[in-house]
């Protein structure tokens, strides 16, 4: 736009016939009605990239950064320099625990519709992730998740009755239906409570990790975040931390395209991947195909061997697709197109291990079938077991007065008299 | 109100400021329990901006005590993860006016952990931060933010006024297994002051309570103060108002009970109620802002529990609700001026 006054006020002409300032504001490529097509997505070939030695200096693996690491091909099979050759035992421990993870989503995204629970949150299409990693870490590795790694506790063999009774908030609940559906809290399984608040857990995996190197402990500690979340100071703060003590962490960014309606570009992905921040803190970064479990469970032994040998932390962006809702809370089809989740072009995670292991000659589609079945009646099993103990919002909850304990570790005289107040109000009221 | 601490100890005791009691107090802790550590900006080495630190990593290893990132959320975060793994840390931020980068560490996290995982984590940590006003500190290093701290659930607050009480009330924070705030008023980290600012400053030296046992000792938690009988009217005050209204009340001559609380959370009420219900007047005096202060926390519970006892109106001397001056300092603080005028208007009611 040209100056109205025509005049050479202010900073003078150097500062004249520039076009107007733009503010960019990033779109997805693809609204909902969209057809969608992913074929300019560039997809680095499979056993591409370079496995370098654990102590590495991050420096010389800027590039890993920008690249992505793949073992499982289009064919199904395990090649390349990260290939991790597991057993088949571990192969199909694996495929095992990714289908019970989905099985379990399945069925208590239904309760929820039921009306069993106020709210769930499916990990489908990203159970390679936590499955992957867990199954590469210690038990006694210290994991810091965000709500979408239940998959962790499975992998654990986390009894899921007990993560049903956290989901219908009753009397067989450990947090005492003190936490939201899903905000799991299990210490023996190496699982650290869940918070809402995003990437909260990050500075506090970074400086469990710092404790433990402190006291000369072996234990390495693990935290995972979606790329929204990256966004977050707490991102900042905890890459600092890891990197200026040279902490026992790997920070884990789940990078599965979008943080609720907000596609991966309001996080940065249209400058950068979210791997490459860990050049800028001089962390080891590498980013994987979250949906190739085997890459998943290569890329963290990695990690954890670098960690565990006092080589420094590691940032791995998992790069993957979040084929449903954010939540039960949301649909999906407001803001994105329906097509992308079926034709994302890194595939489905179970899939793929499925064809791995068909193509090794350890599994056939058969005895697949037989395991879907069969988890989905243990799935349905436990969920009858579990709402023997109560569901959401039908009475059979921890008693009223649990509500004040463990504020602090003693009751204080003002909740004291706060619990009397509210036995005293409900007496009254004849209840 | 009675201290846990033997003549014996008494015996051993030496003259201290208050930062040599906070430094006594870290020191004792840390030889007493390999589990605590220390960190801060400027925390190790250096000794701390206030030498609240000073000698502790050379005596403790740099394991212990160390510095850190210029990042309060960072700060907490850790200390955080660290007391999940069971250690003791005692995180200090420099000045209390930059601890809100940490808020969403201490209120979502360190104050819920031990609720939201029914026990299954803790969050045992002292974060130790300098707070209040009289130094000419202006906006970024003069604020009282207790307020914040005390409408959440989980955290405990704790505000010392003398040596005597800063170590051992600082004692029983570290070895309390529930996430302490813990303020120290530095205006009074090297001497009492009465409020008069155009007098020379005074030392601890002589100061009864700056006689500080040198072993361990705790000052327990939820238990006020009486630093002065009396039956005319009730001050409820802490940090360095306590000192401030002392001095005031020796200059009126009015017999007055000054009960210093040590702790807003937990509330020693009981203390409160009793002088309330004997002198039948309640003074509240404060550094922060009045509009939400914990001021309003005590003036709703006298209220309520000593209603037919109160012969006047409950008072509340406080700083202004305006950010904290520089220029104007001694015209926004509490001294010696405001509390006179209050004084007189509750008496004569």
């Amino acid at each position: 736009m040209s100056d109205p006054a025509g005049s050479d006020a202010g900073e003078g002409k150097a500062g004249r016939n520039l076009p107007t300032l733009r503010l960019h504001v990033p779109e997805p490529k693809f609204r909902p009605g969209d057809s969608v097509d992913f074929s300019d997505f560039d997809i680095p070939a499979v056993g591409a990239t370079p496995r370098p030695d654990e102590a590495v200096q991050p420096a010389a693996i800027r590039d890993m950064a920008y690249g992505l690491i793949r073992v499982l091909d289009e064919d199904g099979a395990a090649v390349g320099p990260w290939n991790p050759n597991l057993p088949p035992e571990t192969l199909l421990r694996m495929l095992r625990a990714m289908a019970l993870t989905r099985a379990f989503d399945a069925r208590m995204f239904r309760a929820q519709r039921q009306g069993k629970t106020s709210f769930y949150m499916k990990s489908t299409g990203e159970e390679a992730v936590s499955i992957g990693a867990a199954l590469a870490l210690a038990r006694d590795d210290m994991c810091f998740p965000s709500y979408r790694q239940q998959g962790i506790l499975i992998a654990r063999d986390w009894p899921i009755i007990d993560m049903m009774n956290q989901i219908y908030s009753n009397k067989g609940d450990r947090l005492k239906g003190r936490q939201l559906p899903i905000m799991y809290s299990a210490r023996e399984a190496g699982f650290f409570s869940i918070s809402g608040n995003l990437t909260t857990q990050y500075p506090q995996a970074v400086g469990w990790a710092m404790a433990s190197a402190a006291k000369g402990d072996t234990r390495i500690a693990a935290t995972w975040c979606g790329e929204g979340s990256t966004a977050e100071g707490d991102f900042h703060s905890a890459c600092t931390f890891a990197s200026v003590y040279r902490a026992p962490v790997i920070m884990n960014i789940v990078n599965n395209q979008w943080a609720i309606s907000s596609f991966s570009g309001f996080a940065g992905a249209e400058a950068t991947t979210f791997a490459a921040r860990a050049v800028g803190y001089g962390i080891a970064g590498l980013r994987v195909d979250g949906n190739d479990v085997l890459a998943v469970y290569a890329a963290t032994r990695w990690a954890a061997d670098r960690a565990r040998s006092n080589a420094g932390p590691t940032l791995i962006e998992h790069f993957t697709y979040r084929v449903e809702g954010h939540s039960t809370s949301d649909d999906p089809s407001a803001y994105r197109s329906a097509e992308e989740s079926s034709l994302w072009p890194l595939g489905d995670p179970i899939a793929r291990l499925k064809q791995h292991c068909i193509g090794l000659g350890i599994w056939d589609e058969d005895r697949h079938a037989a395991m879907d079945r069969e988890l989905a009646e243990m799935v349905r099993d436990a969920a009858r077991e579990a709402e023997k103990n109560g569901i959401l919002g039908h009475g059979l909850h921890h008693p009223m007065e649990s509500m004040f304990e463990d504020v602090f570790e003693e009751m204080p005289p003002h909740l004291k008299e706060q619990e009397r107040q509210m036995l005293d109000e409900w007496k009254a009221a004849g209840l | 109100m009675s201290e846990v601490v033997t003549q014996e100890d008494r015996a051993d005791a030496q003259q201290m400021n208050m930062i040599q009691a906070i430094n006594s107090a870290l020191d004792i802790m840390m030889e007493r329990d390999p589990n605590v550590v220390v960190m801060g900006e400027d925390v190790g080495y250096f000794g701390g901006v206030f030498r609240a630190t000073a000698g502790l990593q050379q005596k403790f290893g740099k394991n212990r005590v160390f510095d850190t990132p210029i990042t309060e959320c960072g700060i907490i975060g850790v200390a955080v993860g660290m007391g999940a793994y069971g250690l003791r840390p005692v995180p200090e931020i420099q000045f209390a006016d930059y601890i809100y980068p940490a808020l969403d560490q201490l209120v979502s996290e360190a104050a819920r952990l031990r609720y939201r995982s029914a026990g299954e984590f803790i969050a045992p940590m002292t974060v130790r931060s300098p707070f209040g006003g009289g130094i000419f500190g202006g906006q970024t290093h003069s604020q009282s933010p207790e307020g914040i701290f005390t409408h959440v659930s989980g955290v405990k607050t704790v505000i010392p006024a003398t040596p005597y009480d800063a170590k051992g009330l600082l004692i029983a924070a570290i070895e309390d297994n529930d996430p302490t705030i813990f303020f120290e008023p530095k205006r009074i980290y090297n001497g009492p002051f009465d409020g008069h600012y155009d007098t020379p400053a005074v030392s601890w030296a002589g100061h009864p309570q700056a006689q500080v046992p040198t072993g361990y000792y705790r000052v327990p938690l939820g238990q006020a103060r009486t630093v002065r009988a009396g039956e005319a009217l009730t001050i409820l005050c802490y940090g360095t108002m306590v000192h401030v209204v002392e001095s005031t009340v020796a200059a009126m001559g009015v017999d007055a009970e000054i009960v210093d609380l040590r702790t807003l959370v937990p509330l020693d009420i009981e203390a409160i109620e009793a002088s309330v219900k004997k002198t039948g007047r309640c003074l509240i005096v404060h550094e922060a802002t009045r509009t939400s202060g914990f001021g309003a926390e005590l003036s709703a519970q006298v209220q309520e529990r000593c209603f037919y006892h109160l012969e006047a109106p409950i008072e509340r001397v406080t700083g202004f609700d305006t950010p904290y001056p520089h220029s104007l300092e001694w015209a926004y603080f509490p001294g010696p001026v405001r509390l006179r005028e209050a004084i007189n208007k509750i008496m004569k009611d």
